[in-house]
């Protein structure tokens, strides 16, 4: 069967005054269905500028330079806002951070969702309505009849947030692409939201890209996961693999740093230095300036390297000892 | 792996950016970037240099009584007066030359505008900032006073200021603050209270600095850019009042003719045909407050942190 | 406790903090011509009893609303209690003036979560960390320059870097200015407010690391207030963990993680995503966070609690002492 989602060397550059900022650059991954995917990086990495371009969502000065996406096996880089915006909300949906990015302050939840399910299909208003107070059910807001007469403001934040994923599911899409959704909430709040998004990939085959920095999150949650840095993928593969066996010394030193991964009151292991501008990239690989095994051969670009079954690398030095 | 143990100190590498990109200078480079904006600032510099060097680029000195004729009145644009100096854009019915009368009107009308709207800002920032910091019922004064203030038309509180004041540069200037102030308190105020949440602020209180210290040297600073774009509207702002009141009679004493007396000289001629006493200094009047506008819309873009990315 | 009291640093007895917003004109109004019409008050923090020892790091653990961001600027003498005392090595430090009350200050700083919001945009790296010493005296005019290029190499900042704006630094970097500014007045404890929840997870552990340095080297003590347990469960010798304005749970490290006792800690630490668990089903806690404008009587984490009984709806528990050196407030202990 074919997968949701094909991304096959996506490259999203933005131009500024200040230089061509390669935010994307050649990044490939593949999504089943019912599968979640885990992209996983720091700020700068360009894990959401990826999840704003499978949304078709890039503004200037940014744009999709080259590269393919493919949704159910039709490529969907150069096709007409329209083409889009059909899609977007039906069949490919977004939850942000900021619930209140998806959310209108000034108008009711009902009025916001009934819209949103008769900008795609033609019902009655009624009709819409009973769509939305079900989708509330399914994410877990108690009461949905009352609380459709809410405005966006009388809910809490993890309420919004479950409002917002209400909002993704209304038309029961096969792609939902989450930036960070739980970042901004407390962490009890985060699990039942966690545990909501869990069952419903299960339940319903929606296929999921959680863009995150925490590993651990998508350690519960993904099926498969990619590691970016600087625009580039470094390395993918499953979960288990990837968290168990690190390939690439930057997955190596995130994982390493990850306080629970450390003796208590010991120094942690650290990355040194910081993400670099992308704007002044170096030659070859963009870690290399932090990275404890590299050499004058990092200065070549290289591709992604199979080293185990379904786990790859983008490294000329990776933890070959990990294979044995 | 990198050493466990490595020390986190000495680890940061330095960012690319120049030596020393202060706040300020950032917003300067940046306001150089709008053709629209260089436009008003050259023709605002040009109106300031004329006004500083009206005395000594004017053809004549409009008020010296020896170097003016009567006989030349009301003379169109370009004839040449009795002594052979060229009325390039006419004479008054003083016979006065206009563009040396429109200097001096320039001169005038600007410092009129400038130190009014310089001593409200000190004023209006003062009292924002004392009602931002402590609060209660010093806030609930002043602001009352503000709102009250702000619900009267500038011109109305003017025109009743110098009723009772009676005429004179200094009086029109103390009308002028009168009505200006309240616009600064508020603005500061809004600023204000909006910084002193800020955890620098916090930092501040924390590192046990004094509350003038404070109050001075880390929240005013911070609340100086929305200042500055309404001070730039509100000098345009009190040159349009000034000249309003000159131009009605109640404004600068005939002796200091401003471009609004100029402007009102030349009303009565107006249809008459000889356009250019009133014509003239209209258009300067025009051109300064377009000018200051211009570089003020600028400064607001690159001052207002919220139409910033 | 009393013990503890007897050794504490800094000791907060029965320390409370009310918020309230004043009735504005249309209310008053209102509730002169006759309507229900109150202020409203949070317990931001609600008779909290806490005593740190000299060289100890105290993690103080929470979630949003529970007012552990309120309790460190307590601590840090940013807010005013409006209930209770503060009291540095024994002595009440509201009673305390003049130089006394000013080294009292000095003392105790913070560390700040934003990297951004908590630096003057508009003041030089030399003015920010440069600027307390001297208006104090504690270093001449002449020598601010040394004094600051010794501090920020302390923190690991290049002192080239002296003239710059905050603007020119990245996060990280920021943090570590902001760590630089609290050092400069030479403090002996330090109250960290999410100081690290802002970073990137590289940049994090560059960060933890500094902070243990600092300890090391120069005998700190901390108050490390954290919503992410795995930071504070590395960092800490002891964990606070408050629920709606009150201390629900206080404990070692190793006896919290390894055996919590309050059923709030317990979801808590439930809840907590871990590297090590795949495919996990969640089991989450049910319920909302409620309102602490309205808090639940009684225990405030009742609602919530699989084990609520009748008492815990009616009767506030108090913090006991579960095991030597562990308090809860649960009334489950009692049977």
């Amino acid at each position: 069967m074919t997968e949701t989602l094909v991304v096959e060397n996506l490259a999203t550059h933005f131009f500024t005054k200040a230089g061509v900022v390669k935010a994307v650059d050649g990044v490939s991954f593949r999504v089943g269905r019912g599968k979640v995917l885990g992209l996983v990086g720091e700020s700068g990495s360009g894990k959401s500028v990826t999840g704003f371009s499978v949304m078709g969502l890039v503004d200037p000065p940014g744009r999709i330079v080259s590269g393919a996406i493919r949704f159910k096996g039709e490529n969907l880089v150069g096709k007409s806002e329209e083409a889009w915006r059909s899609l977007r909300g039906a069949r490919i949906a977004m939850i942000f951070q900021d619930p209140m990015m998806t959310l209108n302050p000034v108008l009711r939840i009902d009025t916001q969702m009934i819209e949103a399910v008769q900008a795609h299909e033609r019902v009655s208003a009624e009709e819409a309505r009973k769509r939305a107070r079900d989708a509330l059910g399914q994410v877990g807001i108690p009461s949905p009849e009352e609380r459709l007469k809410a405005y966006p403001h009388q809910f809490s934040g993890g309420m919004r947030q479950r409002v917002a994923i209400a909002i993704a599911l209304l038309h029961k899409p096969d792609l939902i692409v989450a930036d960070e959704p739980t970042t901004a909430l407390d962490v009890t709040i985060q699990g039942q939201i966690l545990a909501e998004v869990q069952s419903l990939a299960r339940d319903t085959g929606t296929s999921l890209i959680w863009i995150t920095h925490d590993l651990s999150v998508v350690a519960g949650l993904a099926d498969d996961i990619c590691v970016m840095y600087a625009g580039k993928v470094v390395e993918q593969g499953s979960v288990d693999d990837v968290l168990d066996h690190p390939l690439h010394p930057y997955t190596n030193g995130l994982l390493g740093s990850v306080p629970s991964r450390n003796r208590r009151g010991e120094p942690l292991r650290q990355i040194p230095g910081m993400t670099p501008s992308l704007l002044s990239l170096p030659q070859g690989c963009a870690f290399q300036t932090r990275c404890p095994r590299a050499d004058a051969a990092c200065r070549h670009n290289i591709g992604m390297t199979e080293l185990r079954e379904g786990q790859f690398v983008r490294c000329v030095h990776p933890h070959q000892e990990a294979l044995a | 792996m990198s050493g466990p143990a490595a020390k986190s100190a000495g680890t940061t590498e330095p960012k690319a950016a120049a030596a020393s990109a202060s706040p300020w200078r950032l917003a300067i480079e940046e306001f150089f970037a709008s053709p629209v904006a260089v436009v008003g600032l050259v023709l605002l510099l040009g109106v300031v240099i004329i006004a500083v060097f009206a005395p000594w680029i004017s053809p004549q000195n409009p008020y010296d009584l020896a170097q003016i004729d009567i006989m030349d009145g009301r003379q169109p644009p370009g004839t040449q007066s009795m002594e052979g100096l060229t009325f390039w854009l006419g004479s008054d019915d003083q016979g006065r030359d206009m563009l040396s009368a429109i200097f001096y009107g320039l001169r005038i009308s600007l410092a009129v505008g400038v130190v009014s709207a310089l001593v409200a800002l000190a004023l209006g920032t003062v009292m924002g900032m004392v009602a931002a910091f402590f609060g209660g019922w010093v806030d609930s004064l002043i602001m009352r006073i503000v709102d009250i203030q702000l619900s009267f038309p500038a011109i109305l509180i003017a025109l009743i200021l110098i009723a009772v004041l009676g005429q004179g540069v200094d009086k029109v200037v103390i009308a002028l603050i009168t009505v200006q102030w309240a616009y600064y308190a508020r603005t500061v105020r809004g600023t204000a209270l909006v910084e002193r949440r800020r955890e620098y602020i916090e930092a501040a209180t924390c590192l046990a600095l004094s509350r003038p210290r404070i109050l001075f040297r880390h929240l005013l600073p911070n609340c100086l850019p929305p200042l500055i774009v309404v001070a730039t509207v509100q000098v345009a702002g009190a040159i349009a009042l000034e000249a309003t009141l000159s131009f009605l009679g109640l404004g600068l004493p005939i002796t200091e003719p401003s471009l609004g007396l100029l402007i009102a000289n030349g009303f009565e001629y107006l249809l008459s045909g000889k356009y250019w006493i009133s014509f003239f200094p209209g258009i300067a009047l025009l051109v300064t407050i377009v000018a200051i506008n211009l570089v003020g819309d600028q400064l607001r873009d690159i001052l207002n942190p919220r139409l910033k990315k | 406790m009393s013990a503890e009291a007897a050794t504490g640093m800094i000791e907060l007895v029965d320390v409370s903090r009310r918020f309230s917003k004043p009735l504005d004109v249309a209310g008053k109004i209102a509730r002169a011509l006759g309507s229900k019409i109150t202020e409203e008050t949070v317990h931001a923090v609600d008779g909290v009893n806490l005593s740190i020892r000299q060289g100890e790091v105290v993690g103080l653990v929470g979630e949003s609303g529970c007012g552990k961001s309120t309790l460190g600027r307590i601590v840090a003498g940013i807010l005013p209690a409006s209930g209770g005392s503060v009291r540095w090595r024994g002595q009440d430090r509201g009673a305390l003036s003049g130089k006394a009350a000013r080294d009292a200050a000095l003392a105790v700083q913070m560390i700040f979560q934003d990297p951004f919001a908590s630096l003057n945009p508009r003041m030089k790296v030399r003015d920010i960390v440069g600027e307390a010493p001297m208006v104090h005296g504690l270093v001449d005019r002449a020598q601010v320059d040394d004094y600051v290029s010794d501090v920020m190499r302390r923190v690991g900042l290049d002192p080239s870097y002296r003239a710059r704006y905050p603007h020119q630094f990245s996060g990280g970097q920021r943090q570590r200015i902001g760590i630089a500014r609290a050092l400069a007045v030479k403090p002996e404890f330090i109250v960290c407010d999410e100081a690290v929840a802002a970073l990137d997870v590289s940049i994090q552990a560059q960060v933890l690391n500094l902070f243990m340095d600092l300890r090391r080297d120069l005998n700190l003590t901390y108050l490390f207030i954290s919503h992410d347990l795995g930071v504070v469960e590395h960092i800490s010798d002891r964990v606070v963990i408050m629920y709606l304005g009150r201390v629900v749970e206080a404990a070692p490290t190793e006896a919290l993680f390894g055996a919590p006792n309050h059923p709030y800690t317990r979801a808590l630490l439930s809840a907590v995503p871990r590297l090590d668990q795949r495919k996990a089903s969640f089991k989450p806690v049910e319920g909302e966070i409620p309102s602490p404008l309205n808090p639940p009587s009684g225990c405030h984490f009742h609602p919530r609690c699989a084990f609520a009984t009748d008492r815990c709806r009616s009767e506030r528990p108090a913090l006991r002492e579960i095991a030597p050196g562990r308090l809860s407030a649960c009334h489950l202990n009692d049977m």
